[in-house]
């Protein structure tokens, strides 16, 4: 008896990796990931129509206000004032809100007032109508200087015969430009890890059809548990999706830096610019597992691009909807919306990259990544399962099969009534 | 190597079946199947497309699980335990088509365990030592299907394992290599190499197993030594006498047929002696008598039917020349 010379048994994650690898490797050079690289402009495309949604979301959130921080009988008349100039102009009059707490004698710190304030104020205006100070970020309160000005002038007992002159104290955020601008980043995050997932997940599911075109996949299964195959395929487009991210940060770095800009001209994310970046790279990981797996799924009952098509539609509107749901519940931050967004495994990172834009805390993050790693080691698993179930006895060869079967059972009678 | 056939009962098993069940949405493609195939031998699994031959192969190398029955590969039940000492080459083949050829037997032993390295080194040899040379730096895609054929049954083998599963191995091979692919199977089991082959070519049965499998209709009517089976059906006698008629008449069996100059009938429970003495009493004047044993073909007629003889028939592709 000849004693085989080759190499010893392989675990399932030595096996993966040796499905990994080539895919990875295939995959790199590849002509078609030429394609890959450029394919984000595509979506770009789609990502500005997404932006309606956007749009939508931001009308939602709570608009700016200017907090009055007067007198009893100056607040009352500058909001009066407010109302007048407001049914005439129509628009960009600031809705105004009072600081509570002001007390006649005792001076404001308008910037502490908008520091502490929840009610999304966006500057602070005091002194008197005659003599206003505007309290804010430059951007704004250089924006609202103009109808502040007009506001004064309605709010004024006698009638001057100018419009007074609004002193300007600038800070360096308010509440309401900081969220407004963290809203932003937070729409960005969500549409980029939509369409990277996507765009990415796909690829795993036409690797495999190719490999079933290919007829490889009785060879792989042969050699090694099919839970590798599907572990091995899943991590090599992963693999594959940060070189892209790679490469497509690297291109986008290098322009944004080569115009001037750095990450510290626009608006930083609640957890800073490191930590976003970071989960960012997380919550993608997470997603693209997750949706991936299913893919890989549906793509071993699949035996041709027409069918994965057929197959994966349902699928990718879903993920459609769970998009457009984690949008939605963005602009209900802390409500019941948001929670079961961050719950449902396949809106969960993207819902969760958008709270990372726009609140500091950094617990949920934890509790959301512990909860989608659980649930990628679930639908892995029951994908692997499916997929083993599935990839040796699907299309057209089992149909063939079921051909040659009935011949078998049509031999087995004539036998058995041979012998009887 | 039929004369194998006694040893090889005696030596461990390589494979072993017992009642092994498959069943595809209802139907069962594979009905309590056993099999024995001992350690070092040439085991022809041989049945007409359909019949179930390569449900049982894909079960006996795990590639799917049965429904009911046992199997033990190599002495374990699990074959993926023991799949860096398998190569199985799929009635189906494929390689991937942007892989050089020394790179696709090297990725078919890194999946049986061998190092890649080591796999590439080897996949140069084996393409040279098979008169492919020229052929290692090559695509897949631009070799001819044969070729890719020739680098995926190297890459079967490029792990040296001591079990060998070939599904229909000879379809899509032309008589050159057809034969070659024999001697190559001969040289497996001269190192001691099990090779099991699913046919449905029983030429290629005879001439290379020692022990088949029949299968029809997902059962396994017979196993055994190729012997054994031929053995089902009693030798035939064919016999040229001088005289036409006589008292020798009385010694042929009732069912004898008389084709031309010859008598054709089925050796009698008694054997040849008896037979003939009373020719040679009976003044037959024998101007020839001959015994032939019964081919594989016979052989499968009488233990799997017609009807599953003449669909093997079929799907009988070209015979090699030799």
């Amino acid at each position: 008896m000849s004693s085989s010379t080759g190499g010893g048994r392989l675990s399932t994650l030595a096996a993966a990796y040796v499905v990994a690898r080539r895919d990875f490797l295939a995959s790199l050079f590849s002509r078609s990931f030429i394609f890959f690289l450029i394919g984000p402009l595509f979506p770009l495309l789609i990502g500005g129509l997404a932006g309606g949604i956007g749009a939508q979301v931001q009308q939602n959130v709570e608009p700016p206000k200017l907090g009055v921080a007067m007198s009893e009988f100056d607040t009352l008349s500058i909001i009066r004032a407010r109302h007048e100039l407001a049914g005439k102009l129509n628009q960009g009059v600031p809705e105004l809100i009072e600081v509570k707490g002001t007390k006649p004698g005792v001076p404001v710190d308008p910037a502490a007032a908008m520091r502490q304030s929840h009610a999304n104020l966006a500057a602070i205006l005091s002194g008197t109508p005659e003599a206003p100070v505007l309290t804010g970020p430059p951007g704004r309160i250089e924006q609202w200087q103009g109808v502040v000005s007009m506001i004064a002038y309605e709010a004024t007992s006698q009638a001057p015969d100018r419009y007074p002159v609004v002193s300007l104290a600038k800070v360096a955020t308010s509440t309401a430009d900081q969220n407004r601008s963290r809203i932003i980043t937070a729409q960005l995050g969500q549409v980029v890890l939509f369409l990277l997932t996507m765009l990415l997940a796909g690829m795993v599911l036409s690797n495999l059809v190719e490999e079933k075109g290919n007829k490889i996949i009785e060879v792989l299964a042969a050699a090694i548990p099919m839970d590798a195959v599907f572990l091995g395929k899943l991590f090599a487009m992963l693999a594959v999706s940060w070189v892209g991210l790679t490469v497509w940060g690297a291109m986008i770095g290098t322009v944004w830096i080569g115009a001037g800009h750095s990450l510290g001209d626009y608006p930083a994310p609640a957890v800073g610019w490191p930590m976003f970046l970071g989960l960012a790279v997380i919550y993608f990981s997470l997603a693209y597992l997750l949706l991936g797996s299913l893919f890989l799924a549906i793509g071993s009952m699949a035996t041709t691009i027409r069918e994965v098509q057929t197959l994966s539609m349902p699928i990718s509107m879903l993920q459609l909807l769970n998009f457009f749901f984690a949008s939605y519940a963005m602009s209900k931050p802390g409500s019941a919306m948001e929670l079961i967004a961050a719950i449902v495994p396949f809106s969960s990172p993207l819902t969760m990259i958008a709270r990372a834009a726009l609140d500091a805390a950094l617990w949920p993050h934890l509790l959301a990544i512990a909860w989608q790693v659980l649930c990628v080691a679930v639908l892995v698993r029951i994908g692997a399962r499916l997929f083993r179930t599935w990839v040796m006895k699907s299309g057209p060869s089992g149909a063939k099969r079921r051909r040659w079967w009935q011949r078998g059972a049509a031999i087995t009678v004539e036998a058995a009534g041979r012998s009887a | 190597m039929a004369g194998n056939a006694g040893e090889a009962a005696a030596r461990p098993l390589a494979i072993e079946a017992r009642g092994l069940v498959k069943r595809f949405d209802g139907f069962t493609a594979v009905d309590g199947v056993d099999l024995s195939v001992p350690e070092g031998a040439i085991y022809g699994v041989l049945g007409p497309n359909g019949a179930g031959k390569t449900t049982t192969l894909r079960m006996l190398l795990g590639i799917i699980d049965p429904d009911a029955g046992l199997r033990r590969v190599l002495g374990h039940e699990r074959p993926h335990e023991v799949a860096h000492a398998i190569g199985y080459l799929p009635e189906e083949r494929g390689l991937y088509p942007a892989m050089k050829a020394y790179e696709a037997i090297a990725f078919l032993g890194a999946l049986r365990g061998l190092p890649l390295a080591e796999g590439r080194k080897r996949g140069k040899v084996l393409l040279e030592e098979h008169g492919l040379g020229y052929a290692i730096d090559r695509q897949i895609r631009q070799l001819s299907k044969g070729m890719a054929q020739q680098v995926q049954l190297l890459g079967t083998l490029v792990h040296d394992p001591r079990l060998v599963i070939f599904d229909e191995p000879f379809s899509g091979l032309d008589a050159l290599n057809q034969g070659k692919l024999e001697k190559m199977i001969r040289g497996l089991a001269a190192k001691g190499t099990t090779v099991i082959f699913s046919t449905h070519v029983i030429a290629h049965a005879e001439r290379l197993c020692d022990e088949v499998a029949i299968i029809a209709g997902g059962r396994v009517p017979f196993a055994g030594p190729v012997d054994v089976a031929r053995d089902r059906i009693r030798p035939q006698v064919r016999l040229e006498t001088r005289a036409d008629e006589g008292p020798w008449r009385a010694a042929l069996p009732a069912d004898a047929r008389h084709e031309g100059a010859f008598w054709y009938f089925n050796l009698p429970d008694s054997g040849i002696e008896p037979l003939l003495r009373a020719l040679i009493e009976g003044e037959a004047g024998i101007l020839s008598l001959s015994i032939e044993r019964a081919g594989l073909h016979d052989a499968f007629v009488a233990i799997a039917g017609e009807a599953a003889a003449r669909a093997l028939e079929e799907d009988k592709p070209e015979e090699p020349r030799r």
